[in-house]
C-alpha cells in the first residue's frame, strides 16, 4: 500500500485562552480521519516546535493554518506574519481572530493603566513597583520578551486573512465541516468559496436558530435574569424582558444558550451584511423600547447598565471605532503604526 | 488649550439632515442668507429614522471632530413615527459612545421644522463653537495599523471563481 501524500496542517494560538484548541481536539475520534488526511507540522497547543522550525519551511508550504487568538504582543505580529507567509490557506479562527473577543476589550483602558491593575491591583504584592520589561539581564544572558501593543488587534488588522470561523470557540461540528471542506478543495474533490468568507457558520442570526415563540416586542423594561420571575420556556428572552443579542449576532451556535435559558451573549459576532455589530445590536435593543419621550427611553435603557458591554462584549477590537478614547489611550494610538509596522 | 483660534482648529461637523424639515431649513437659511459657520457638513436622509448608527461611527472613524442628528419635532415626522424611532437610537447610541470615551457635546441632536432656517443656523453657530473649545477628536485614522504587505501565496485552484 503506498502512503497517502498527506496534506500540512498548522494551528497557533496568539493572545487566546486555548478554548480554540480544546475545541479542535473535541473532534475526538474524528480527529483520527484528520490526522490520515493531514500532517500536524506545527501546533505549540498539542506538541512541541520550534519557530526556527516553521522558518525553515517553503512559502506556502502548509496546506491549512487555522490561526486562534488575538493580536496583543509583537511575538503576535511575528507570528501572525510568518504563519501568513508560510501558509495557503490561512484562517482566522475564533472570536479573538476574527474580532478581538474578550482580550479586545482591554481596549477600554489605556496600556499602562492594564499594567498598574495586573501588577499593583489591591491583592498584589509589589513594593518594588516591578513592572514587565521587554528586556531582561540575568546571569550573563540577555532576555527578551515580547512587548505589549498599544490596543489589541485582530488576525486581519495585521495580515491579509482567506476565510474567518467565528465563535468563542467555534463549535466542534462547525470545525468539522470547515476542515472536511478545505481538505476537498486540497483534494480537488471541492472549491471554497470566495476569499474572506465566513467559514463554520450560518448567513443569519441566531433568531432564526432559536426555537423560541416570537411576537412583536415591547419592553417597558430592561431586567437581569435574576431580577425577573421564573422565564417562560418557550417565550423569546428578549421579549421577557433580558437583553439577548440574538438578533445581531451570526447563526451557527445552535442557539445553544438561548435553548438553555441564558441570553445569547454575541459569541459568534455580526451577521452577513453587518459593518458594525454594536450599532446593529444597539438599533434592535432601541426598536423594541416602548416609549416616545427622552424621560421615558432613558428610564427603560437604564435597565442596561453596561452597553459598551452590552454591543461590544466581543468585537471591540474589530469594531469601527476599535478602542475606547481615553486621552492616554489617544497618544499610544498615534505609536501604533509605526509599532505594528516594525 | 487645543480650543483656542491661535490654533487654527477648524472642526469638521458632519450634520444628518431630514428631507421634509432641517434640510429645507438649511436651505431656507441659505436663500435668506443666513449665515452659518463653513465647518458644517450636510447629508441628507429621508428622514431622521434612516440615521443606522452605523453612520454615526463611521463618520467619528473618519475624522469628523461632532456628529449631529437633526431632524422633525415630535408629532411631526413626515412618515409619522420614525423620529420617535431615531430618537430612541440616540439615546442609546449617546450611552456606547459616551462609555466609549466621547465628550457628550459630539453627538448632539437637533429639531427643525422646515420654518426654522434661523433656528437651525444658531444651533451650527453654537455647536461649532462648543466644538472648537473641545478640540481635536482624530479617533480613527491613527489608530489603523498598515496591512502588513506580506506575500499570499496563491493558490486560485482551490477558491470558486468569482462571478
Amino acid at each position: 500500500m503506498t502512503p497517502i501524500a498527506k496534506h500540512r496542517f498548522a494551528m497557533y494560538w496568539a493572545s487566546s485562552c486555548g478554548g480554540c484548541d480544546i475545541s479542535v481536539i473535541n473532534l475526538g475520534e474524528a480527529i483520527l480521519d484528520f490526522a490520515e488526511h493531514f500532517d500536524i507540522v506545527f501546533w505549540p497547543a498539542l506538541m512541541d516546535a520550534k519557530y526556527a522550525d516553521v522558518e525553515a519551511m517553503d512559502d506556502g508550504s502548509i496546506d491549512l493554518t487555522l490561526f486562534s487568538g488575538s493580536i496583543r504582543t509583537t511575538e503576535n505580529v511575528r507570528l501572525a506574519r510568518l504563519l501568513r507567509q508560510k501558509s495557503a490557506v490561512l484562517v482566522a479562527f475564533g472570536s479573538c481572530a476574527t474580532e478581538g473577543c474578550i482580550p479586545g476589550l482591554a481596549n477600554l483602558t489605556a496600556t499602562d493603566d492594564l499594567i498598574a491593575t495586573a501588577f499593583e491591583g489591591p491583592s498584589t504584592d509589589n513594593p518594588e513597583h516591578i513592572r514587565p520589561k521587554p528586556n531582561w539581564a540575568s546571569n550573563g544572558f540577555e532576555l527578551e520578551l515580547p512587548a505589549l501593543l498599544p490596543i489589541v488587534n485582530t488576525l486581519d488588522q495585521v495580515v491579509e486573512v482567506d476565510y474567518r470561523v467565528p465563535g468563542c470557540p467555534p463549535e466542534t461540528e462547525r470545525i468539522a465541516e470547515v476542515v472536511a471542506l478545505v481538505g476537498a478543495a486540497l483534494d480537488g474533490k471541492a472549491t471554497l468559496p470566495p476569499r474572506g468568507s465566513v467559514l463554520g457558520a450560518g448567513h443569519s442570526t441566531v433568531c432564526d436558530e432559536c426555537r423560541r415563540e416570537r411576537n412583536v416586542k415591547r419592553l417597558e423594561r430592561f431586567s437581569r435574569i435574576q431580577a425577573l420571575p421564573p422565564l417562560q420556556p418557550d417565550l423569546c428572552l428578549l421579549e421577557q424582558g433580558l437583553p439577548c443579542n440574538g438578533p445581531a449576532t451570526r447563526d451557527g451556535c445552535g442557539a445553544k444558550c438561548p435553548s438553555a435559558g441564558a441570553p445569547c451573549i454575541g459569541c459568534y459576532g455580526a451577521a452577513d451584511g453587518v459593518t458594525d455589530y454594536g450599532a446593529r445590536l444597539l438599533s434592535a435593543f432601541a426598536s423594541v423600547v416602548d416609549a416616545n419621550e427622552a424621560d421615558d427611553i432613558d428610564r427603560i435603557l437604564d435597565g442596561l447598565p453596561d452597553p459598551v458591554g452590552q454591543f461590544y462584549r466581543f468585537s471591540l477590537a474589530g469594531s469601527l471605532l476599535r478602542a475606547a478614547r481615553t486621552p492616554r489611550q489617544q497618544a499610544a494610538l498615534a505609536g501604533v503604526a509605526r509599532e505594528v509596522a516594525q | 488649550m487645543n480650543g483656542s483660534a491661535e490654533t487654527g482648529f477648524e472642526p469638521v461637523i458632519l450634520v444628518f439632515t431630514c428631507n421634509w424639515c432641517s434640510y429645507r431649513a438649511a436651505d431656507l437659511a441659505g436663500t435668506a442668507r443666513i449665515k452659518y459657520p463653513p465647518n458644517v457638513r450636510l447629508v441628507r436622509l429621508m428622514c431622521s429614522g434612516r440615521l443606522d448608527p452605523a453612520f454615526v461611527l463611521k463618520a467619528f472613524e473618519s475624522g469628523a471632530d461632532a456628529v449631529v442628528m437633526t431632524g422633525c419635532w415630535p408629532e411631526d415626522c413626515h412618515y409619522r413615527i420614525q423620529n420617535v424611532k431615531a430618537l430612541r437610537r440616540f439615546e442609546l447610541l449617546s450611552r456606547v459612545l459616551v462609555g466609549l470615551g466621547l465628550e457628550p457635546r459630539r453627538f448632539q441632536r437637533v429639531y427643525a421644522s422646515a420654518a426654522e432656517g434661523q433656528q437651525l443656523a444658531d444651533a451650527f453657530t453654537r455647536i461649532v463653537e462648543e466644538v472648537r473649545m473641545l478640540g481635536p477628536l482624530d479617533w480613527g485614522r491613527p489608530a489603523r495599523p498598515a496591512v502588513a504587505a506580506s506575500r499570499v501565496p496563491d493558490r486560485p485552484e482551490l477558491v470558486e471563481a468569482s462571478a
